[in-house]
């Protein structure tokens, strides 16, 4: 931060005989100049779409004169919110991607914890080439790693159900009660040596000395995990966490491609596959009133978990 | 299995030699455990990867017939040709696509993202705080729930269905700025400001000559996290193009793979295809990876 910009402004009345006032209106322009190229598009391009989303989620389609009479959209206050919060398709759609979240985001961020530590301890071999090899996966793109597990997951094409039909019975993968795990071993997938990454830079980011310290008072390596290694992970973690239930709430990408090839998957499976089914049948004040809810339940959800984790830190 | 049984083998001259040099006192067996669990989740992570490999080196008829974790009959060069001549070529401009849509809007978001960013961190004025909170607030609004309201306000300037669409607004990163505000602060020291300043150096030349050389590890990252998330970005794409020759080679696939049930060839095109759209973004991630672990340290440090 810059408390010490004062202390700056003071430093050049005294080497600077010159022109002792200069610097300081020479720069007032430049914070405009170097903001307004990101903030013009940002205001465009992000701002104004939220202020526009919440508009038309206030207003609704009307028919005048029945069935086949002109289409005039009228104000309708939050009856759109009543209509998406008493649908019960989308709360069953939330509920699902809770439950993920519930299930997923502890289960890969445990994993991706549990990778970075051995990586970063030194009981592990092959560090270097397991490091590569788990960042590979985000390399993909979603698209393509749900298109890639759509095939191993298809029982007429893929080699793992065969291999897992051999040994005892492999599960119907794209079946309506496996389907939402079957997301999750994507999501998983993709993102656990990313979230490793993040977490193990954190590690690496820790003066050395510390461990060999605590190694000189005779603490094990699981010890020095355990008390040193996590307690200093805790901002990487609540990073990752944060991202972690923002991309759970908005998942879409891998249900819609799996959509093609499972009926299991539902136009409303999501609450973004919701607001985009509504979307492509043109009722977009609903669809847009889902987002809204959607991006607040969102920002609720991270700033809840980032005041609760942040709590126990001070407790 | 292969891989697992390899490394299992791999480690086992290696306490002989390391360990020795290494001092602390693990055990063969911990060793061997903490090595097997990392190469089990090595084998997770690379087998689908290498099923891709093996899958687009087959003909349709092999691709249903053979198991699919080993080569049969080679076909990769068939399917290359068929891959590159299917409606008239239109993969090539997929590709070239999306490295427009991914390369350039990353280049210019992570440019803007560091003036921003630097200003941030370097300059005192009333308002600072509150922009900040503003950028932060954008780091939790979702991409996804942007690009309907996006669609329709470029509705109504007619301009849906075209190159901007999907390159405007992917040149915003809020992250970007977050990132490179935490940088510019640790990296930029105000002294340095202040002597250019003394020296007479303009505030345009003092950032463009020497902050952002200070501040090039974190525009790597910033660079590279921006490169894929667009590259990654599929409903903005989905809802705003209808015509095919601006898709990016990500939603080309998608639309193949959807249609496989009418036309069956598209289905080992669209494995052949999302292998050659693979291999350019994993050899630069590859080859960034350094400066890229260097610039999330310190997002993740400070937060």
């Amino acid at each position: 931060m810059t408390v010490d910009r004062t202390a700056a402004a003071a430093a050049p009345p005294v080497k600077n005989t010159a022109a002792p006032a200069a610097p300081r209106r020479r720069r007032n322009w430049a914070p405009a100049f170097f903001l307004l190229p990101f903030f013009i598009p940002f205001i465009l391009f992000t701002l104004v779409p939220v202020g526009y989303a919440f508009y038309q989620s206030l207003l609704k389609t009307e028919r005048t004169g029945g069935t086949f009479g002109r289409k005039t959209t009228v104000f309708a206050g939050f009856e759109q919110y009543k209509e998406v919060l008493g649908d019960p398709e989308f709360l069953g759609s939330v509920g699902r991607v809770v439950l993920f979240g519930l299930v997923q985001i502890p289960l890969m961020l445990l994993l991706a914890l549990t990778l970075a530590l051995l990586l970063d301890s030194t009981v592990a071999r092959l560090k270097r080439f397991f490091r590569i090899a788990y960042f590979v996966p985000y390399g993909i793109p979603g698209v393509i790693a749900a298109l890639m597990w759509a095939f191993l997951y298809d029982p007429r094409l893929s080699p793992v159900v065969e291999l897992l039909d051999q040994v005892g019975s492999a599960p119907d993968f794209l079946g309506s009660s496996m389907m939402l795990w079957s997301i999750g071993n994507i999501v998983t997938w993709t993102y656990t040596g990313y979230n490793m990454l993040i977490i193990y830079a954190a590690l690496q980011a820790v003066p050395g000395d510390i461990y060999e310290a605590a190694r000189m008072d005779g603490a094990s390596e699981a010890k020095i995990a355990w008390r040193i290694k996590i307690p200093i992970l805790r901002p990487a973690l609540m990073l990752t966490g944060v991202f972690s239930i923002i991309g759970t709430l908005q998942l879409f990408t891998e249900p819609q491609v799996l959509r093609s090839i499972s009926t299991s998957v539902t136009s409303t499976y999501t609450p973004n596959l919701a607001a985009y089914s509504l979307a492509s049948s043109d009722n977009y004040s609903e669809a847009a009133a889902m987002s809204v809810t959607l991006a607040l339940a969102t920002f609720v959800l991270s700033f809840g978990f980032l005041k609760f984790t942040g709590r126990k830190a001070e407790s | 299995m292969s891989l697992l049984t390899d490394t299992a083998g791999a480690h086992a001259p290696a306490p002989a030699s390391k360990t020795a040099s290494r001092g602390p006192r693990e055990s063969r067996l911990s060793v061997a455990v903490a090595t097997g669990f990392l190469a089990v989740i090595a084998v997770y992570m690379l087998l689908p990867v290498f099923w891709l490999i093996v899958s687009a080196t087959k003909s349709q008829g092999d691709l249903v017939d053979t198991f699919g974790l080993w080569f049969s009959d080679m076909h990769l060069i068939d399917n290359l040709r068929a891959l590159f001549a299917k409606q008239d070529g239109v993969f090539v401009p997929w590709l070239l696509n999306s490295l427009l849509y991914a390369g350039a809007g990353a280049a210019v978001g992570t440019l803007l993202s560091a003036m921003a960013g630097y200003a941030l961190a370097k300059y005192r004025f009333r308002g600072r705080e509150f922009l900040f909170s503003v950028v932060l607030g954008g780091v939790l609004v979702p991409a996804t729930a942007l690009a309907l309201p996006l669609f329709l306000l470029f509705a109504k300037v007619g301009a849906t269905n075209t190159f901007w669409a999907v390159f405007l607004p992917s040149i915003v990163s809020p992250f970007g700025v977050y990132l490179s505000r935490i940088f510019a602060a640790a990296s930029v020291p105000d002294e340095l400001l202040e002597a250019a300043r003394i020296d007479g150096s303009g505030e345009l030349r003092t950032f463009f000559t020497m902050a952002v050389r200070l501040m090039s590890p974190a525009m790597v990252t910033i660079f590279l996290f921006q490169f894929v998330v667009i590259w990654n970005n599929f409903l903005l794409p989905l809802v705003m193009l209808q015509d095919d020759r601006l898709y990016p080679v990500t939603l080309g696939l998608f639309t193949w793979q959807s249609q496989v049930s009418r036309d069956p060839s598209l289905q080992i095109l669209s494995l052949t295809g999302s292998l050659v759209s693979v291999v350019p973004i994993v050899i630069t991630f590859l080859v960034l990876q350094r400066y890229w672990k260097a610039g999330l340290a310190a997002g993740a440090v400070k937060s």
